[in-house]
């Protein structure tokens, strides 16, 4: 053992931390009994350790030590003699540890179960290697509709009910003007997705909210076709949902072409028929199709050089089927007692 | 749109089931919502069949029976129908189940005979009128079977969720086309029994001809490209055919009166909407197709008197308008009881004004509907001859004249060119050109030879859709079958886009949250906000929701609130999304944000602590620190002292105030605890638009590498020494300012500070509190000596006491 002041102050400091620490735990009066022979006895590791040190100090260091040996001595006999009293007052209670109760725990945080949703996607796109775009929520009307290819006037609009600002703009109905935004920023090959909020004057029902997480992707380059779009898009599916059927059918975009809608195998009744896929088996997970050129010149791209593909989602909903959730509006609640089922 | 399975079979023949036919119309043309049974109410109607049948002993008319309805057992059922034979099969409903019409079967007894149903008759079924005795049934299938398997009865509605691009598919004729591309068969409008009167044929003219006794004038070509009608004289307006009323029930559309039905059940074949007047009531005897008056009024069809202005076109008579352009008729000269002329109306007008005048009047029919969309301008003439042969074959009456036919300037078909290697590029897969030319001509369009892998592909008047090579693709694509195609993964190159700096910063922000123990909450952006302050919608869902949040903790709070309201206690919620500032110029300014709320136990309440404390506001300033140091990316961060209304401490990342933390007054029951809210700017996302239209501005795309921000300090090899000082603090010195002071006189060999105790009470003077704390020095290279230290502690105590006034603390 060392002789320096420090040394002997810190050892001195731990003894009294820890013999406090261990009355205070003690049940018994046998225990604190144990304590008081550790400390104050002749055992080592006790008190008596350090009073054979004071010779060993510098004469000048002398006196600073024995006044805190004096302070610590005193402190745990008062303490040994309170808590021995506390404990012969209170009824004898030798019993052992239970170990069966339970644990001090911390609280647990949560991503929402939208967010676990989009963090899914998003790993398996990287791992296709998309990087990840973003782009605001309120919105220039151009790069809504306009560069999307909405003709004014057209019926397209009415799959989009728009948030107006009063000002000028709009919030994003969807999350494509990001594919606008990107095309206009960085030359192709061209691999993102955007994940975002996006809005529509829809009011809150078990299935619909006014606004709601999507995630877009988008692949640009030459010689990019419909099999790469098919073939990306299904082995997501597989990831995603485990080895699954897909369906690609038509659907209608202003902003692609061709445009579909690809479903996967009802997961309910394996593709049989239920309630859940409306007797059909199959349950949409997402529109996709090949980029309409005018979104590509629209963006000042060569449409006659470069060919791509999009895709976007509802993690939102998807999050209703991974996880059972019987109603949207659970999702807006954020009710901790949802939220906490989600913690980690 | 709802199409009948059973109309769609008139038109063009094939074998599929109705649940055949909706996977087919969904993998070729439009997903299927729903498919109806039309007769659900004869679903518990089962084939029984007679075992035993013996007269009844207290009637003449009645017989006892014993059936088989694939029960168990055989029934008693006792029946009047002279024509029950032994082994024959009927109809049988069981006591429980209730007929058409409402009779509600039980079991019970006929003169001391129990019945447990009925054997029905074709009437009881609503299946028609003969009441010639109980329906035989002619089928192999075994008692017990629902008897609509058993016989056709029943139409299926099929519920097609037709996409904007496809106005052919609004009508029985167009999903027959594509049926008919499906089987290789021919889709064909079938004959209607009496609908054979010859009519003249159509009178081409520009803008002004006659037809019958209506002179017709079209003066708004614009918005009414094509316009025809014929005068059909004495008709007699009744009840419409049984078939007529069948099959516009089968779409879930009313019939009205045999006129009236006529142009309905037309719009459902052709997808031709039309339009009947009473000729008598067309004041001066004309048709003129104008815009409306301003100020001008009409009284629609559904009596309601309704504005119109100059942007929309009319159909008036000599002086006022009759009907509003391809949306409503008039009430004025609506077809009635008395009508005895009509002049039908059949015309293109312009989808695109008609979409405006719908959406400026607020009144969808379901004409508007597919003149929006944009009809078959081609298809005027057979429309109406069709439908001109069914008034006179269902209402009576006689053509007069020839019909006219206002067509100022034709629409040429388009004609599209199409390369085949352009298709392969496009989809990743050949399709040879024998094939392309036979899928587009399955549905309708014109393919010209190819040569050098061209050919030129003219456009069916009825798919105004189709404008461009790429929609011919599509054509080629679903008609061939998407899932035709393969789906192999080839190798790609890798993208040139960075990722976005927000998206990183969200997700590090986002996991320590998580880790702090927060949940990630979801609200919408909606508030009630307030003129100046905040961006307001210009067409909000409701009042109370019309402005956007200009801060997160607004919509956080309401949150929190809710989780008060479930009863929960600790709320622990955290949320990262958009704020919007209003801006004076333009878009809003838009700010990622954080927001955090806690309140209630700091911990799970554990049985070792059984009052485990609340979080208070130095849990709030750790958790504040904690948010800001992962927004801060290895920025310095600093919490400064607020002490302003709510708010506790601004936080500060390198310098700028980006946040605060702060106390929170929530709606809240007596029993909740203080709560404390913290809100951090991650950063501003631009709006600015990155080009002009059709132009780009290229970043560079090169990776920067991103700067550590951890680095590895040696360990010490010397000892470090620490010392304990009390000071008496006055009240309204900021620790943060003696700590300081602490820190400059102590020099570089302290090590570190930390505050161990405050003291208020016994002992300590009124205005002052005690504060400890441990000052640990280490020297790099020696061990410091006791007196070393002390003499450090001595210069601080004296620095101090210069400075600030303060002084140790001596008891
Ligand atoms: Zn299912």
């Amino acid at each position: 053992m060392s002789t320096s002041l420090d040394d002997l102050r810190t050892g001195l400091e731990e003894l009294r931390r820890a013999n406090l620490e261990a009355l205070a735990k003690a049940r018994s009066v046998d225990e604190v009994e144990q304590t008081r022979i550790a400390t104050l006895g002749r055992a080592r590791g006790g008190l008596n350790d350090y009073k054979a040190h004071i010779t060993a100090l510098p004469p000048a260091d002398r006196p600073a030590f024995g006044a805190l040996f004096n302070t610590v001595k005193q402190e745990l006999e008062q303490a040994i003699a309170s808590r021995h009293a506390e404990l012969s007052a209170s009824a004898p209670a030798p019993a052992a540890v239970d170990l069966s109760m339970p644990a001090r725990r911390q609280w647990r945080g949560a991503r929402h179960p939208v967010t676990i949703v989009l963090a899914e996607i998003e790993a398996i796109f990287r791992d296709l290697g998309f990087t990840v775009a973003t782009g605001p929520e309120a919105e220039h009307e151009w790069y809504n509709f306009g560069a999307l290819n909405f003709p004014p006037d057209h019926p397209a609009m009415d799959m989009h009910d728009t948030l107006y600002l009063e000002r000028g703009g709009l919030l994003r109905t969807h999350t494509s003007p990001v594919q606008i935004r990107t095309l206009q920023s960085y030359p192709p090959p061209i691999r993102i997705i955007a994940p975002g909020n996006v809005f529509r004057r829809d009011f809150f029902d078990a299935s619909h909210a006014p606004m709601f997480a999507q995630i877009e992707g988008m692949a640009v380059d030459e010689g990019v076709s419909f099999v790469d779009l098919k073939a990306t898009l299904a082995n997501f599916a597989n990831r995603f949902f485990g080895e699954t059927k897909t369906r690609f059918r038509p659907s209608f975009f202003p902003f692609t072409e061709p445009s579909a809608e690809m479903d996967v195998a009802c997961r309910i009744c394996n593709g049989t028929g239920c309630a859940t896929c409306k007797q059909t088996g199959w349950v949409e997970i997402l529109g996709c199709g090949m980029m309409h050129p005018s979104v590509l010149e629209a963006a000042g791209l060569d449409a006659q050089r470069y060919t791509g593909w999009a895709f976007g989602m509802g993690p939102g909903r998807m999050a209703l089927q991974r996880f059972g959730i019987p109603d949207i509006r659970i999702e807006y609640d954020s009710d901790i007692s949802f939220l906490e089922q989600f913690a980690q | 749109m709802n199409a009948s399975y059973e109309w769609l079979r008139a038109i063009v023949s094939f074998d599929y089931t109705p649940e055949q036919l909706r996977d087919l119309i969904t993998a070729r043309c439009c997903p299927v919502d729903e498919l109806v049974r039309l007769r659900a109410d004869l679903a518990s109607v089962v084939v029984g069949q007679v075992i035993e049948a013996g007269p009844h002993p207290d009637s003449d008319h009645l017989w006892v029976t014993r059936v088989d309805a694939g029960k168990n057992e055989l029934l008693d059922v006792v029946c009047g129908a002279p024509n029950v034979k032994v082994g024959a099969k009927y109809p049988f409903a069981a006591a429980g189940t209730t007929l058409p019409g409402g009779l509600k079967l039980e079991k019970r007894k006929i003169r001391g005979a129990t019945s447990n149903g009925m054997l029905c008759s074709a009437r009881e079924l609503g299946l028609g009128t003969d009441h010639e005795g109980i329906l035989e049934l002619d089928t192999t299938l075994p008692p017990g079977t629902p008897f609509l398997e058993a016989v056709s009865a029943g139409d299926t509605r099929i519920i097609i969720d037709v996409t904007p691009n496809r106005p052919d598919l609004l009508s029985h004729l167009g999903i027959a086309r594509e049926i008919a591309a499906a089987t290789g068969g021919r889709a064909e409008l079938p004959a209607l029994d009496g609908a054979n009167v010859s009519v003249p044929a159509l009178v081409r003219a520009t803008n002004e001809g006659a037809s019958g006794g209506i002179r017709v004038k079209l003066e708004d070509p614009e918005g009414c490209p094509r316009y025809a009608g014929i005068f059909v004289r004495a008709v007699a307006i009744g009840p419409s055919p049984a078939w007529l009323v069948e099959r516009l029930a089968a779409v879930g559309s009313r019939s009205i009166n045999n006129v009236v039905d006529v142009t309905n059940y037309m719009l459902h074949e052709a997808g031709q909407p039309m339009h009947a007047f009473d000729a008598a009531l067309l004041g001066g005897s004309a048709i003129v197709v104008r815009r409306a008056r301003a100020g001008e009024t009409i009284r629609t069809l559904d009596g309601v008197d309704r504005k119109l202005d100059p942007s929309m076109t009319v159909i008036a008579d000599a002086s006022s308008a009759q009907a509003v352009a391809g949306v409503m008729g008039g009430s004025t000269s609506e077809v009635s009881d008395a009508t005895r002329d009509i002049f039908l109306e059949v015309a293109y007008f312009d989808p695109a004004s008609v979409r405006r005048t719908r959406r400026a009047l607020q009144l969808g029919t379901d004409a508007s509907y597919r003149y929006e969309r944009g009809i078959d301008i081609e298809g005027i003439p057979r429309a109406l001859e069709r439908a001109a042969r069914l008034i006179v074959a269902v209402a009576g009456g006689r053509i007069d004249g020839a019909p006219i036919d206002l067509y100022p300037v034709p629409k040429p078909a388009p004609s599209i060119p199409l390369a085949s290697a352009h298709v392969a590029r496009l989809l990743g897969e050949p399709v040879s050109e024998p094939e392309i030319a036979t899928l587009l001509a399955s549905v309708g369009f014109t393919v010209s030879a190819f040569a050098n892998g061209r050919a030129s592909v003219t456009v069916p008047t009825w798919r105004p859709d189709v404008t461009r090579n790429v929609d011919l693709i599509e054509e080629i694509a679903r008609l061939r079958g998407y899932d035709s195609f393969s789906a192999e993964l080839r190798p790609f190159r890798r993208g040139t886009v960075p990722d976005s700096p927000l998206a990183i910063l969200s997700a590090r922000v986002r996991e320590a949250c998580v880790r702090a123990g927060l949940l990630e909450a979801l609200s919408m952006p909606f508030v009630r906000g307030g003129e100046s302050t905040h961006v307001r919608l210009a067409n909000p869902m409701a009042e109370h929701e019309a402005y956007l949040r200009r801060d997160l903790l607004e919509t956080l709070a309401r949150r929190a609130e809710h989780n008060l309201a479930q009863r929960h206690r600790d709320v622990r919620l955290f949320e990262i999304g958009s704020a919007f500032q209003p801006s004076l110029s333009g878009l809003p300014r838009e700010e990622m944000r954080v927001a955090a709320i806690v309140m209630g136990h700091r911990h799970p309440p554990h049985w070792t602590e059984p009052a485990a404390p609340d979080f208070d506001e130095w849990d709030a300033k750790g958790l504040a620190e904690l948010i800001a140091s992962a927004v801060a990316s290895g920025a310095a961060v600093e919490l400064l002292d607020a002490g302003e209304g709510d708010v506790l401490w601004w936080i500060a990342i390198a310098g700028d105030v980006r946040g605060s933390a702060r106390r929170l007054a929530l709606d809240a029951p007596v029993w909740a605890s203080a709560a404390f809210g913290i809100e951090l700017t991650l950063a501003h996302v631009s709006s600015e638009p990155v080009a002009p239209p059709g132009e780009s501005k290229l970043q560079s795309a090169s990776h920067a590498a991103q700067p550590s921000r951890f680095g590895f300090r040696p360990f010490p090899s010397t000892p470090s020494t620490f010392v304990d000082v009390a000071l008496l603090v006055p009240n309204d010195l900021a620790a943060s300012r003696v700590e300081r002071s602490i820190r400059d006189a102590s020099g570089e060999l302290l090590e570190s500070l930390a505050m161990l105790s405050e003291y208020r009470g016994t002992g300590i003077p009124e205005g002052f509190r005690s504060i400890a704390w441990r000052l640990t020095f280490r020297h790099p290279e020696r061990t410091l000596r006791d007196k070393e230290v002390a003499g450090r502690r001595d210069k601080v105590v004296r620095t101090l006491e210069g400075e600030l006034g303060v002084r140790q603390r001596t008891t």
